[in-house]
């Protein structure tokens, strides 16, 4: 429950609460006019934290060297690599695959499933479990131009619009295009999507859409598309295998530069196997949990941008890593569950973002990065966000306007996971409004693709999340979704069109990670300093202290 | 602002720790050190993988929750569960009846059920698991959906069950035969798709596709927005 002292503005909240519903229920969506071409770059260049001059650096190694980054990401892209190249024996494979995966969410059993349809066999690498994922998170919906008033054209504008026109247009392109598509092919599958009595998509706004496309699956849209394509996954033993707990590390090229291999890591026995592929598909999904500028982060465990580090030492440039998509509305109160996503379906609905006095100041619409920094602005400058007992700040979510929008039990109906996770730690979002702040949600930018998924590399395809150019600077919420089965599909397909292409190998080498290493060397990189990541580090520092095995080698673990 | 916390005892795998009040089980196991590999997924309740069971001090019952969602008490036992092992049948979705023959043949187990339960009382998700496997016998796969919807696959009702039913891979059998053979189609997605293959939208993409920055922003800004 809140202290006292929230409770109180929270009294404001209800006291404006009358007024605000009259406004919704009068014009819709439009309860504060949205922001100009003008005003939004304002917002931005003050407030959003990637315009801060401590958010990006010159990267100094590699193919994009000299480019301002992420700071985050280029402290992780100076690193060596995390074997001795000198200590692999290249002349044997211990795996041999048509296509391997690396990566499970829903981008990397799109892209199974499409490529065992196509005739490969498929290996899944995958440093969790199946499914462990940010897909698995998602919660608002998928976007898809299915309805009669929408179509894929306007859906292409939105999303340009939203991306700072900077979207590669021919991904744009493909994504509009093949929604419809998308969402047929996962209902045949079995995906449970929210429908009325006849049968048509219940559909919703979300920020920055210009129609109702957003499709959902009460509030586990993520949940239920990812858990039925690892259901389909199980169902086909013979032509899709897996291994879980293993992260690959390095991708083997050939003397042809085609991408013919991976270095595997077991994250329990600790040893390394050579995996043999046609083509490979990187689908790691992005880079959360690397805390870029030290904010809490929605994303899962394992978001620590991998599938980066091995394609940027393969030599595939990266695009947009200069961008950070911070979510809007993050809890902030309860402490258990600070930077957890409060999905944007709930503004959707009709929830208002207020201060502390109860006023409206931003439209509760806007693209994520300028309603992020809104929100920034309403709690800093402004001084009029509200305070939480472990020092946090955050502005109220004003839920309880969906119960009489849209009628009592409306949030049970179509937030379930919101209700019950605010109920967890006894608050009922249905009467009470939620506390949230911007936290680190999405990785715009990433590696390099054309409409086929691929690279620049022969052989390596990428899709979803780690991918850049799909949605330029800034994503729109449901576009993720669509992204990932989309381009996870059209991945698997081309992937497995090259494995049946007859396309030999050469050489295998790892001649890449060396001259990368030597870079590292050259650039007086501390040689502890390896990447990728592979999982993050939550020991606190009181126990790091006292760690001082010397060297980690055999039984010392 | 560092707030003054009140430590606790939590005995993790069989070991006291001392950790801070308010602590999730996930944050308790990491504050006394543990780099966590398995039991550990999405930490914010939607993956299932942190499965766990704990006693509390001075209580006879065994419970489960999931690391990432309960909060520690001072003298809890706890032990996680990485993986449940558990039968799961191979199907063809698209050949599968929606019948509860389908349960019949792929899951016998769930006609074992003896509505004890238990189940549902293991379920942190609050999923009337019972009811829907209740549901499964009389064949009502469209309500069977309906109440395992927010089901995590975490595995705990499976590892109470006395009559050894896997309910949630039953679950999610039924949620797919619902959306396949049961629910009704979208006739929009339908011609939709139909307009896309014949290239309807495309010139007007095309057009989008070579316009410089400057005009498309134009176009953006103007553009008309019909969301009520």
């Amino acid at each position: 429950m809140y202290p006292d002292y929230m409770m109180e503005s929270i009294r404001m909240v209800e006291r404006t609460r009358p007024k605000r519903l009259e406004i919704a229920r009068k014009m819709g969506k439009s309860v504060f006019p949205p922001m100009s071409e003008d005003e939004r770059a304002e917002v931005l260049n003050k407030y959003h934290p990637d315009y801060k001059e401590e958010a990006r650096r010159v990267l100094n190694i590699g193919m994009n060297k000299g480019e301002k980054i992420t700071t985050k990401v280029a402290d992780m892209l100076e690193s060596y690599s995390r074997i001795d190249p000198d200590r692999i024996d290249l002349s044997r494979f211990d795996m041999e695959t048509d296509v391997l995966v690396i990566g499970a969410g829903s981008a990397g059993l799109s892209a199974a499933l499409e490529a065992s349809d196509a005739g490969a066999n498929v290996l899944i690498a995958t440093k969790l479990r199946l499914g462990d994922s940010n897909s698995m998170m998602a919660q608002g919906g998928i976007q898809a131009a299915d309805q009669l008033d929408d179509n894929p054209a306007i859906h292409y504008l939105d999303a340009m619009g939203g991306g700072h026109f900077d979207n590669k247009p021919e991904l744009v392109d493909a994504l509009v295009n093949d929604g419809p598509i998308a969402i047929k092919w996962l209902e045949d599958l079995g995906v449970m999507f929210d429908k009325t009595k006849t049968g048509s998509m219940t559909v919703a706004a979300g920020g920055g859409t210009s129609r109702k496309r957003m499709h959902s699956a009460r509030d586990y849209t993520g949940a239920a598309i990812c858990r039925v394509l690892r259901d389909e996954v199980y169902n086909r033993p013979d032509k899709i295998k897996f291994i879980e707990y293993t992260a690959i590390i390095e991708l083997v090229l050939d003397d042809k530069g085609q991408a013919v291999g991976a270095v595997a890591y077991h994250l329990e026995n600790k040893q390394y196997s050579l995996i043999k592929a046609k083509s490979i598909i990187i689908a790691t999904g992005g880079f959360g949990r690397l805390h870029v500028m030290d904010f809490e982060t929605t994303n899962h465990y394992g978001a620590t941008a991998d599938g980066l580090v091995l394609a940027y030492r393969a030599g595939a440039p990266l695009l947009y890593m200069d961008s950070v998509q911070y979510h809007p509305t993050g809890a902030v109160f309860p402490e258990q569950i600070v930077g957890f996503l409060c999905t944007e379906k709930i503004r959707g609905m009709g929830a208002q973002p207020v201060n502390r006095d109860g006023e409206l100041f931003v439209y509760p619409l806007e693209p994520r990065d300028v309603e992020a920094a809104a929100f920034i602005r309403e709690s800093t400058d402004r001084g009029l966000g509200i305070k939480t007992p472990s020092g946090l700040v955050g502005i109220w979510l004003d839920s309880p306007l969906i119960e009489q929008l849209s009628g009592e039990g409306s949030i049970e109906k179509a937030l379930p996971a919101m209700l019950r996770q605010f109920q967890r730690f006894d608050i009922d979002i249905t009467k009470y409004p939620m506390l949230v702040y911007p936290t680190l949600h999405y990785q715009n930018g990433g590696i390099d693709i054309n409409e086929k998924a691929e690279t620049n590399i022969p052989g390596l395809y990428v899709a979803g999340e780690a991918s850049g150019g799909v949605h330029g600077r800034n994503r729109l919420m449901g576009n993720s979704q669509l992204d990932i089965i989309v381009f996870g599909r059209r991945s698997g397909r081309y992937a497995a069109q090259r494995a049946a292409s007859g396309a030999t190998m050469g050489e295998p080498t790892l001649e890449h990670v060396r001259r990368y290493n030597k870079e590292a060397s050259a650039l007086g990189i501390d040689p502890k300093k390896v990447s990728p990541v592979v999982l993050p580090d939550y020991i606190p520092d009181h126990v790091k202290a006292k760690q001082l095995t010397a060297h980690y080698e055999g039984s010392l673990i | 602002m560092e707030i003054e916390r009140k430590m606790l005892t939590v005995y993790i795998m069989g070991e006291a720790y001392e950790v801070p009040e308010g602590s999730t089980i996930l944050m308790a196991t990491e504050y006394a050190g543990f780099q966590v590999k398995r039991g550990v997924g999405c930490r914010e309740g939607f993956c299932g993988a942190c499965a766990t069971v704990y006693r509390e001090k001075g209580d006879y019952k065994l419970k489960g929750g999931l690391a990432c969602q309960t909060v520690v008490t001072d003298g809890m036992a706890i032990a996680q569960i990485p993986s449940v092992p558990a039968e799961k049948p191979i199907y063809n979705i698209a050949e599968l009846e929606a019948n509860e023959n389908t349960f019949k043949e792929l899951f016998p187990t769930v006609f074992r059920c003896v509505a004890c339960n238990t189940c549902t009382k293991a379920c942190p998700q609050d999923i009337k698991v019972m009811d829907y496997v209740q549901a499964l016998k009389r064949g009502d796969i469209a309500r069977a959906a309906d109440l395992s919807f927010d089901c995590i696959r975490c595995g705990l009702c499976a590892l109470r069950c006395p009559a050894e039913i896997v309910q949630y891979n039953a679950a999610i059998l039924a949620r797919r035969l619902y959306a396949r053979h049961l629910a009704p189609k979208s006739p929009e997605v339908d011609i939709r798709i139909e307009e896309i293959e014949e290239g309807k939208y495309q010139p007007e993409i095309e057009e989008m596709k070579a316009m410089p920055k400057d005009k498309l922003s134009e176009k953006y800004y103007k553009r008309e927005i019909k969301i009520d």
